[in-house]
């Protein structure tokens, strides 16, 4: 049994004086197609406001994930900068979920991955044409690519995967609920879906 | 005409002298995962995503013959989690990109993930570099989502009697080739209507211009699940 | 067409000829295109396509099979190092290095001028004379720095093999104990006269009453197998004698046809009397190439003291003759219906059983297979009786076990010992000391600690097929294990899902923990993988792919302990490093342009 589960194992859904539930989400090398659907839950948002209050997120402003109970997070590894999010993610999260096909598998920008990291820099800014002054961008400020796009799990530990591209809103809720409610969010073989 | 029977998750499965285990199961109307099998061509035994506990021990059910009063465990916790592990095995020794996939929603390494609640490939990525062969002006090869499941090659040379397709190299460097001086789909002697373009059980050999003709959602396993479309059965023959 | 290329064509000719374009003889065809030409070109695939009438797809489906067998060149020298654990011991690695620097190539690739290439394959059973090596398939044993830096000059000086120094091929024998097998007077066709005084069904009554169990590991009755066979249906039978001997630290099979030849032709002989079979075959591994001629030259001999060939040994109607079948690097091909697919010419797979090779073996005919040591007891038992034969070695393990001792000790070699001997007596007669593990019946076998040391040698024991590799204190048994694992996974033969794939995961796991990126999620990740390859393989080189790792971490678990170094699950590969290349484009170091290692 998962964590959150075993606190709110106690608590009914029903008497929200308990505190709530600290989500964080957020997306690396993704499309936000996996937030966007997960919006698409509509008016059962401000049910999920009474249990649940959100730490980083596309929703808030936060900028750096802080102490929560569930991350969630869309797109694969493909640079630096999503490292340090997704460790800080698994710092901070209790428990993680990996949410879309790119944060499961790697997804689109995966399909980099047959190339060798040089000859695509070098097709990409400097011999293709039209470009206005070739040279591959090295401003500090810009996370470096590295060698593969990565799914989540092979960087750090992942707590469930949530497929789809995106999941549907009615599987973001459902698993969310049962999440939130102590159970063990259950697979179905029927809402699992890759496409 | 038969009187020998086994048991299959308790079931009584009745068969045919010859006939193995899935076969009989599927003519009973039982759904056992599998992928490299196919009901009209000899079976092979090769995925593995068919294994059965068969009075203790784990047997691919595609080849192994019915015994009478043998006791087969097919859909258990334990066995089922050995299978996931396969198709996860198959995941990530390829490319399976499936948003971007043709097949996807018909194809039945897909449908078979779903059917064994498969939410991730768990295991790390090999991400090999394999390619496309799009030299033939009807059918696309694309080698990053074969299973090699073999089925094509079978089709090929036991109803096409032809040889286009077989399996090269060996261990995880096994992989599909062509028969043609190129190695080209396109310079081999291929057609549209062998056999071998219908077997595919992934989005491997694919037909073009077909892209998105059925929308997505809308798919052979969008709208019933493996289970019930390859279950086999009489009224399905 | 090019004079070279024309020459080329007509060598090609000549072997397709040779073995009148035969399909079931395309694996022979191509070793010997191999052989001759250095490598199988497009041209040569066309040729032996055309004249066998076979599509080229089948051609490079069997050539890619096999390891000694290339579509793409590889150089005129092809330096093969044995990479086998007792090789690495003696220091096979660290030669490997000295060799690419001297020649300036990298392992794997080919020299730029084509001359060379270098790379590792499986143990070439030289485990006692170590480190091994093969140079265009022929085998080189007791390598030392001298003798690599010989050889690269030989090589850069292009002078051809077969002018190298004949002590650069000397292979010993190095018998260190002999029993009633190695001290029998093999006095060709002795046996077989006593064969036909007793006629065939009572010296198979003989073989059944000896209780001789076969030699290759499994320890199936030889007796049963043959009666079998001789009992099947089938329009013609076959005697096969598996000499693949692809397990890693076994040997005896090598010594057994380089000194004692006649005893196993004559065993198979007799067995061919028994089971009323005309055709033999004795499947050589490809590593035992240089044996070859010596081979059949004994073949020939025998022909000539009419102990092959027809009305042998004046028995009107006795027809029997034996044909050597090469193979070319697949340790797969030991399997007995794998070895079958491969002498028919095919990839090497191995068969769905049931059925099983005594009823549908060679061209779907009834068909024994057995060991060579198996062929040479039943040589000695045609001669002596069954029950001499079973007086010796345990009730259940009659008669006496070639084992192939190598590794840390001071006279490494064969012993040959009686059944029932302990693993204690044998690491005495051998001189090893502070002995830590003990490998039984190589990486598919069975790895024993000091506490189990006063077990037996017996299949009611520990069953082996003669493999016996010590390892003393200064070994790390957890790197003894990976080599093995990675062996597994180079010899898969790709069939099926849970070995092709899983081989290849649990070597990346191996390696992980290897390079301090191991942490208990790991650990329980390669405990599953064992439990997939061992339950849902194929055949038995998947099912025992996990035995290195399942015994080392009962046994030896602190190897795997000290590699467990974080607590939580850290990436198998290096994120600073998944950044160099990226580093190198920008001109980047700042530190943003980093990743540190998790901790
Ligand atoms: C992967 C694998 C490799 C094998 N390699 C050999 C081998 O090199 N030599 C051998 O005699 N048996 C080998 N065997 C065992 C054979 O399948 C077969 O049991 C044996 O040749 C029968 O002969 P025997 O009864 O005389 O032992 C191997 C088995 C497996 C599963
Ligand atoms: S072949 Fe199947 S599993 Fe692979 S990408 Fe296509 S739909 Fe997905
Ligand atoms: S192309 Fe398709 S049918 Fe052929 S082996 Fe690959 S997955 Fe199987
Ligand atoms: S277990 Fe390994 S060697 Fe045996 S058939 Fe399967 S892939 Fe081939």
């Amino acid at each position: 049994m998962n964590p959150i589960a075993a606190d709110l194992k106690s608590a009914d859904m029903d008497t929200p004086r308990k505190p709530k539930v600290r989500i964080a989400t957020t997306s690396l090398a993704g499309c936000f197609g996996c937030h966007m659907s997960f919006l698409d839950i509509d008016e059962r948002l401000v049910a999920l406001l009474e249990l649940v209050e959100f730490d980083r997120s596309p929703l808030t402003d936060i900028k750096v994930c802080g102490p929560c109970e569930i991350g969630i997070i869309e797109g694969g590894v493909c640079n630096a900068e999503n490292v340090h999010v997704l460790r800080t993610f698994r710092e901070q999260c209790t428990t993680l979920v990996a949410i879309g096909a790119c944060a499961i598998n790697g997804g689109l920008p995966a399909q980099r991955n047959h190339l060798p990291l040089a000859t695509l820099l070098q097709e990409v800014y400097t011999t293709r044409p039209g470009l206005a002054h070739g040279g591959i961008p090295n401003d500090p400020e810009l996370p470096l690519p590295l060698h593969k796009v990565h799914p989540l799990h092979e960087v750090v530990k992942v707590d469930y995967f949530i497929p789809g591209c995106p999941p549907s809103a009615e599987v973001i809720w459902t698993f969310l609920s049962d999440l939130l409610a102590g159970r063990a969010p259950a697979s179905d073989r029927r809402t699992i879906h890759f496409d | 005409m038969s009187d020998s029977c086994f048991s299959l998750d308790g079931a009584s499965i009745a068969f045919a002298a010859g006939q193995t285990i899935l076969q009989a199961a599927m003519d009973a109307g039982h759904y056992i995962p599998h992928l490299c099998f196919h009901p009209e061509l000899k079976p092979h035994g090769s995925c593995k995503v068919c294994s059965v506990r068969v009075d203790g021990n784990m047997m691919a059910s595609c080849t192994t013959p019915a015994r009478q009063g043998m006791k087969v465990e097919s859909a258990t916790t334990e066995v089922d989690d050995q299978r996931r592990a396969v198709v996860q095995m198959l995941f990530v020794e390829g490319n399976h990109f499936c948003p971007s996939c043709e097949q996807s929603g018909r194809c039945k390494l897909q449908a078979t993930a779903y059917e064994l609640q498969m939410t991730s490939p768990h295991f790390d990525h090999f991400f090999p570099d394999r390619a496309v062969d799009a030299s033939h002006p009807d059918f696309l090869l694309d080698f990053n989502r074969c299973i090699l499941c073999s089925l094509c090659v079978r089709a090929s040379r036991d109803v096409d009697q032809k040889a286009v397709f077989g399996l090269a190299g060996r261990g995880i460097g096994t992989r599909l080739i062509v028969n043609s001086e190129s190695g080209r789909l396109g310079d081999s002697d291929f057609a549209a209507t062998d056999k071998a373009a219908q077997v595919c059980p992934v989005g491997a050999i694919l037909r073009k211009r077909q892209g998105f003709n059925v929308p997505i959602g809308q798919r052979t396993y969008d709208v019933a699940p493996i289970r019930e479309s390859d279950r086999g059965g009489p009224e399905k023959r | 067409m090019s004079t070279a290329t024309g020459m080329q064509a007509a060598r090609v000719n000549e072997i397709v000829a040779r073995y009148q374009a035969k399909p079931a003889s395309l694996l022979q065809i191509l070793r010997e295109v191999q052989e001759c030409c250095d490598w199988i070109s497009p041209e040569s695939v066309g040729i032996v396509s055309r004249a066998l009438q076979l599509p080229r797809l089948k051609i490079e489906a069997v050539a890619t099979f096999y390891s000694f067998l290339y579509l793409q060149p590889r150089g005129r020298y092809r330096v093969l190092f044995s990479d086998n654990i007792t090789d690495h011991m003696a220091g096979s690695r660290e030669l490997l290095e000295q060799m690419c620097k001297r020649l300036w190539i990298e392992k794997g690739k080919v020299s730029e001028d084509g001359l060379v290439s270098v790379d590792t394959t499986s143990c070439t059973g030289m485990c006692d004379q170590g480190p091994g090596m093969l140079v265009n398939n022929i085998a080189l044993a007791g390598l030392s720095a001298e003798r690599v830096d010989a050889i690269c000059d030989l090589i850069t000086d292009q002078v051809p093999i077969a002018a190298w120094p004949s002590a650069f091929f000397a292979v010993e024998d190095n018998i260190r104990r002999r029993d009633i097998l190695l001290k029998a007077e093999a006095v060709p066709g002795a046996a077989l006269q006593a064969a036909f005084a007793r006629g065939a069904e009572a010296t198979l009554r003989e073989i059944l009453q000896s209780k001789l169990r076969g030699r290759g590991g499994a320890g199936f009755s030889a007796g049963t197998k043959w009666e079998s066979c001789r009992n099947a249906q089938g329009d013609t039978r076959y005697v096969v004698c598996n000499a693949d001997e692809g397990e890693p630290g076994t040997f005896k099979d090598r010594v057994l046809l380089h000194s004692h030849a006649d005893a196993v032709i004559e065993g198979m002989t007799v067995c061919a009397y028994v089971i009323g079979a005309r055709r033999g075959f004795l499947y050589l591994r490809g590593e035992y190439r240089y044996l070859l001629d010596a081979l059949l030259a004994v073949l020939a001999r025998r022909r000539g003291q009419r102990l092959l060939g027809e009305d042998i040994a004046g028995r009107e109607g006795f027809d029997f003759d034996i044909e050597i079948h090469l193979g070319a690097g697949a340790y797969v091909c030991g399997e007995e219906s794998a070895l079958i697919e491969s002498l028919e010419g095919k990839r090497g797979t191995p068969r769905n059983r049931p059925p099983y090779p005594v009823t549908h073996g060679y061209l779907d005919q009834p068909t024994v297979v057995n060991n060579v040591e198996t062929f040479a007891a039943c040589r000695l038992i045609a001669e002596r009786g069954g029950e001499w034969y079973a007086r010796h070695g345990t009730p259940e393990s009659s008669g006496t076990k070639l084992l192939s001792v190598s590794g840390d000790c001071g006279r490494p070699g064969i012993y040959e010992f009686p059944f029932g001997v302990t693993v204690r007596e044998v690491l005495n007669e051998c001189g090893a000391r502070n002995t830590q593990a003990v490998q039984i019946s190589g990486p598919s076998g069975i790895c024993l600690a000091p506490d189990e040391f006063s077990r037996r040698i017996a299949f009611e024991d520990i069953p082996t097929a003669g493999a016996f590799m010590i390892f003393d204190r200064r070994r790390d048994m957890f790197e003894v294990a990976r080599n093995f694992v990675d062996f597994f996974k180079h010899e898969s033969c790709g069939f099926c899902t849970p070995c092709r794939v899983g081989t290849s995961l649990l070597s990346n796991l191996m390696a992980k923990l290897h390079g301090g990126r191991g942490s208990p999620y790991d650990f329980a990740e390669i405990e599953k993988l064992n439990i997939y390859l061992q339950t849902l393989s194929h055949c038995g080189l998947g099912h025992s792919a996990c035995n290195p790792v399942l015994h080392t971490i009962a046994k030896f678990r602190p190897a795997y302990a000290s590699r467990l170094v974080h607590h939580e699950f850290v990436p198998a590969f290096d994120l600073d490093r998944a950044l160099s290349t990226a580093r190198q484009m920008t001109g980047r170091d700042d530190s943003g342009a980093h990743l540190k290692e998790d901790t």
